[in-house]
């Protein structure tokens, strides 16, 4: 390890896909400015250096550490208590840090039952002897252990003190970059900050002039089940966009690519619960008052749970699917 | 009375449901102030909030109320046509159908979340309708929406 005076930098990763590791390799020619300006400390993905080598630096020796992915068990929880404890500041790098994301998902079940579908009844498995995965195991003398899988999923917040959040899945380069200039520059934010704008996403869409005022949409339709027109409002098209709850930052990227926003920035700073208020959109804007027609109209949104919270269940005020109705639901 | 005033198995021996009432402040509530100016008895396990509109019902509002202990939740609103701001009980009624799926999803039964449509004379009504709540949440128990420290699997085999 080095000891140039350089402020030290750690990344690290939790339950996530790599897409966010792989936001800061598509940092491009601008990672060489980053690798000049600071010390990478500690990052799994791309270097070699061990646990030990974290535990063994000073409390507080860390200037930043950039944590991705959702807490889904006690190895991850250990880890990031660490680092907490190494690090001056700690930033919940992307959408499964920041609001538990897509795995967040699985809160939808438990832990039996997760286990119950990969390890028994996937139509891919084969596993006779019906193994599950065991904490704890000794084989000829040997002890061998394995982390402890959690029953709720949970965002980076939910288990240690986050300063800054950084939204998207995943994060554009262009926000990473300004982060850490941002970090560098010594003028730090307010804490808990959201780093990117705090206005929703339709303010900086393109196709924000063709959204009409009053919107009416008589069946909602999936991306596949149309020609989408490049030009025009997605909403308007009758395609559900979470663009009106989601906050801006990401210039569009989606909608740019002629598909609806899916919410991975999590909402404006005032929203408490992203999926309540993109519910609360989307349904007010049914076109119809006939009682039997409406609920017609909204069986076109064949998942609203995973549609509304695709990145923020862990979050929401509810949190997960009530867990005696996940076990008496068990064949 | 006492029959069916029993509580479900897993409830403990006081337990009342608590229903978070939203009342349009147009219909429903008055409807409530009639109840009381008329002495109609009825079930007291409601707690009123008194919103202007059902349109003005957010749904993070019902969220927040079983997240922070409701065992039922109930809106009350302006007959069709009625809505003293023309279209705000339309709205509610789209939302509370789209809320209801994603409540059943997660595990809160339907029984818990309903929609009414009182008028300010309809007092008789909104008797009936607190009773019937009030019976059919008795009997489904506490919502126990609390989620459990996560006992590790290794304390689990340990046991």
């Amino acid at each position: 390890m080095t000891t140039n005076g350089k402020p030290k930098v750690a990344f690290y990763w939790c339950a996530s896909c790599g897409g966010c590791e792989e936001t800061v390799v598509d940092l491009a020619e601008n990672i060489l400015d980053v690798v000049a300006a600071v010390d990478i400390v500690f990052w799994p993905v791309a270097m070699d250096f061990k646990r030990k080598d974290v535990e063994a630096m000073a409390d507080g020796s860390i200037l930043a550490c950039f944590i991705n992915g959702a807490i889904r068990n006690s190895e991850q929880e250990e880890m990031v208590e660490m680092l907490r404890r190494k690090s001056q500041l700690v930033i919940a790098y992307g959408a499964c840090s920041h609001l538990g994301g897509i795995p967040g998902l699985a809160n939808l079940w438990d832990r039996k039952s997760i286990f119950q579908t990969v390890f028994h009844d996937g139509p891919s498995t084969v596993n006779p002897q019906g193994t599950e995965p065991q904490p704890k195991l000794e084989d000829h003398g040997r002890h061998v252990t394995l982390p402890d899988f959690f029953n709720t999923v949970r965002a980076l917040d939910q288990v240690i003190d986050v300063d800054y959040y950084m939204p998207g899945c995943a994060p554009t380069p262009k926000l990473t970059l300004q982060a850490l200039q941002t970090l560098l520059s010594g003028k730090l934010p307010p804490k808990g900050t959201v780093l990117s704008p705090d206005t929703a996403l339709c303010k900086e869409c393109p196709r924000i002039d063709t959204k009409p005022d009053d919107l009416a949409i008589t069946e909602f339709k999936r991306p596949h089940e149309i020609l989408i027109d490049e030009e025009k409002c997605l909403l308007a098209q009758g395609i559900p966009c979470m663009g009106p709850a989601t906050r801006g930052g990401c210039e569009a990227l989606c909608i740019k690519g002629n598909m609806p926003c899916s919410g991975c920035f999590g909402p404006p700073g005032r929203v408490r619960d992203y999926g309540g208020k993109i519910l609360s959109a989307l349904a007010s804007i049914v076109g119809s008052r006939d009682d039997a027609e409406i609920v017609k109209i909204l069986d076109s949104i064949p998942d609203p749970i995973g549609t509304f919270y695709r990145y923020s269940l862990p979050v929401s005020m509810l949190r997960r699917k009530k867990m005696d109705a996940v076990s008496s639901e068990k064949k | 009375m006492s029959d069916e005033k029993k509580n479900p198995k897993g409830a403990a021996e006081n337990w009342e449901p608590k229903i978070v009432c939203f009342f349009c402040n147009w219909c429903t509530y008055l409807a409530a102030d009639l109840a009381g100016t008329s002495r109609i008895k009825y079930a007291p396990n409601m707690r009123v909030v008194r919103v202007m509109c059902s349109g003005r019902i957010d749904p993070q509002f019902v969220f927040e109320a079983f997240a922070k202990g409701a065992d039922g939740v109930f809106i009350g609103g302006c007959h069709p046509g009625d809505c003293h701001y023309q279209e705000g009980n339309y709205k509610a009624l789209r939302r509370f159908h789209l809320l209801k799926r994603v409540l059943i999803g997660m595990g809160i039964e339907e029984d818990r979340f309903r929609l009414e449509w009182i008028s300010a004379s309809e007092a008789d009504h909104l008797k009936t309708a607190v009773n019937d709540m009030v019976a059919k949440v008795r009997a489904l128990g506490p919502l126990n929406l609390e989620i459990p420290n996560e006992v590790s699997a290794r304390e689990v085999t340990a046991r």
